[in-house]
């Protein structure tokens, strides 16, 4: 089921462009997430996915293009003011606070919001339990599992209360099991009204959560839709069978 | 561990009563260290950010409140805390630079060192507060004037100081500004992610770490009488001020007092013996050794070391 209430979109993005170098990483990209939605954007290895995560979250500066979150541009902003703006992320690649507790971790992610470290620390403690590392709390978070610390860069990212939460790969490297925990809590994270952006090669997962799926390819869109239609889509059948690559849409 | 902390005060506030005066010299000096030290600590240990160049600050408040006491008869009561204001000021000119900028790791070093060495060759040619020959006071006696008769006072003072600095920083660690700091110091792209303004706390941390090593210039100036910009300003000092932090713990709260209680009375002692057979300067090689120890074996400092022996886990 999906849901589209009548209200302005939460994440509008126009003529977006990102080139390092020679190559255009970003190419014209447009797209929107509206309020309670859960949007996947897939693409091939190199599709410039993690590129366009960079510039919606303020870590990289667009070379051309327009980003609105709930109406207001947010292009040159540092990525403190945009978490602030309720627009959160994880990293592909996990970034702990490695000697810091996995408590403290979370915490540093709740005080955004709450400036009373003891508020901060027992909404960082709900989150813990949420995501199902309350066992884990008082350990440093250097010597967590790869499954647990995805989890733990999902709590810290949810401590801080976004209304949009962009999710970078949290299922990759998991097995079947993790996974799945991994999908039902984005599940329980969405129902509570947080809208989600995910980019994501696990396809399973994309088919079940997703309204809606945006396909990457050489920076461009090239699909957009309902997963069965992009799932039919030749271009994107096309992408992925070019690139012989072991993620496409038939792989899990 | 508190009641160990307690119990170590406790005889470092009677201590003084029987101490020989060599013996006061070496903890009032251990104190001082242990002060500037956790001034650093607040910045290099908790935020992450190495500077070696706190001499710069020392050398800005003690050259302030000597030359305020001399030039305007102002207290160094008062010239401490003017001093201290304007080692901030230079802190913050530096962390602006290096914080806007994006100067991390061995950058943001010898941008600090650069400053202190900028700092040491200004005094050095400034005739208005001595120059090369240096800044003397007289000695009155007067404590208005942060001289005293008995060691003791200097004792106490030191003790003090590193008693306040210490309070601070156990002040800090538990609110928002010390989380951030250590979640800057961990990973700064994660930090800003997850809502921390990055550059104001960087640059909070560096007034607030510059102000305390200038308020301990004052104390350098009227302990010492003297006032070289080869050794207030000097690059040894700056590093007087880091090594006792990293052996005893950067980033905890008790690291720079353990480190200066490793490596002041073995500083003192080792200058005395080394001085005494013509080998003035070779303590800086038991630095070293100890240093390269530190650093292979307890990478963490003493501190988190002890910690663990006792079985108590990270906070």
């Amino acid at each position: 089921m999906r849901r589209r209430p009548a209200v302005s979109p939460l994440l509008e993005v126009e003529g977006l462009a990102k080139r390092f170098g020679g190559l255009q990483a970003v190419r014209d990209l447009s797209f929107r997430v509206d309020e309670g939605e859960i949007v996947a954007l897939i693409g091939p290895n190199g599709a410039g996915k993690t590129t366009v995560f960079g510039l919606l979250s303020g870590f990289l500066r667009p070379d051309g293009g327009e980003v609105r979150f709930r109406g207001r541009s947010i292009v040159g902003l540092p990525p403190h003011r945009i978490n602030a703006l309720g627009l959160a992320r994880t990293f592909q690649i996990v970034r702990p606070f490695p000697r810091l507790t996995v408590l403290r971790n979370v915490t540093v992610g709740a005080l955004a919001r709450h400036p009373d470290p003891a508020e901060a620390e027992r909404r960082a403690a709900a989150i813990l339990e949420e995501v199902g590392l309350a066992a884990k709390r008082d350990q440093p978070a250097a010597g967590l599992t790869l499954a647990e610390r995805k989890r733990l860069e999902l709590a810290r990212a949810l401590a801080t209360e976004p209304a949009l939460l962009l999710l970078d790969e949290v299922m990759a490297g998991l097995t079947a099991t993790e996974t799945e925990r991994i999908v039902a809590l984005v599940r329980d994270i969405h129902a509570r009204g947080v809208s989600i952006l995910l980019i994501e090669h696990v396809m399973r997962a994309v088919m079940s959560l997703s309204g809606r799926i945006i396909v990457l390819n050489y920076g461009e869109r090239i699909a957009e839709g309902r997963p069965e239609e992009v799932a039919a889509d030749p271009r994107v059948i096309q992408a992925y069978l070019g690139e012989a690559d072991e993620h496409g849409p038939a792989a899990d | 561990m508190t009641a160990l902390v307690l119990a170590a005060l406790g005889v470092l506030l009677v201590l003084p009563a029987v101490l020989p005066s060599y013996a006061l010299t070496v903890f009032t000096f251990t104190f001082f260290y242990a002060y500037l030290g956790q001034a650093w600590n607040l910045l290099g240990g908790y935020a992450g950010q190495l500077s070696v160049g706190h001499a710069a600050f020392v050398g800005i408040g003690a050259y302030t409140s000597a030359m305020l006491a001399r030039e305007a008869g102002l207290t160094p009561w008062l010239g401490m805390f003017v001093g201290g204001a304007l080692a901030a000021v230079l802190g913050a000119v530096i962390g602006y630079l290096g914080f806007r900028f994006g100067l991390r790791g061995f950058y943001f070093v010898l941008l600090t060192v650069a400053f202190a060495e900028v700092c040491r060759i200004a005094a050095l040619n400034t005739e208005a507060i001595g120059g090369a020959l240096g800044l003397y006071i007289t000695f009155t006696g007067n404590p208005r004037q942060f001289q005293f008769q008995d060691p003791r006072a200097y004792y106490y003072i030191a003790l003090g100081l590193v008693l306040a600095a210490t309070a601070v920083t156990a002040l800090v660690e538990r609110r928002r500004f010390g989380i951030y700091l250590t979640a800057i110091r961990e990973d700064e792209g994660a930090a800003e992610a997850a809502g921390v303004p990055t550059f104001r706390y960087k640059m909070l941390a560096m007034v607030a770490s510059s102000f305390l090593a200038g308020l301990g210039g004052t104390f350098y100036a009227f302990y010492l009488f003297s006032l070289q910009p080869n050794t207030v300003f000097g690059i040894p000092l700056s590093v007087e001020i880091v090594i006792r932090p990293i052996v005893g713990g950067a980033g905890t709260l008790l690291g720079p007092i353990v480190g200066s209680f490793i490596l002041s009375p073995l500083a003192e002692l080792s200058r005395y013996a080394f001085a005494a057979g013509g080998w003035s300067g070779a303590h800086l090689i038991v630095y070293g050794v100890l240093l390269v120890v530190v650093v292979l074996f307890f990478p963490q400092g003493a501190v988190p070391w002890l910690r663990r022996l006792l079985g108590r886990a990270q906070p």
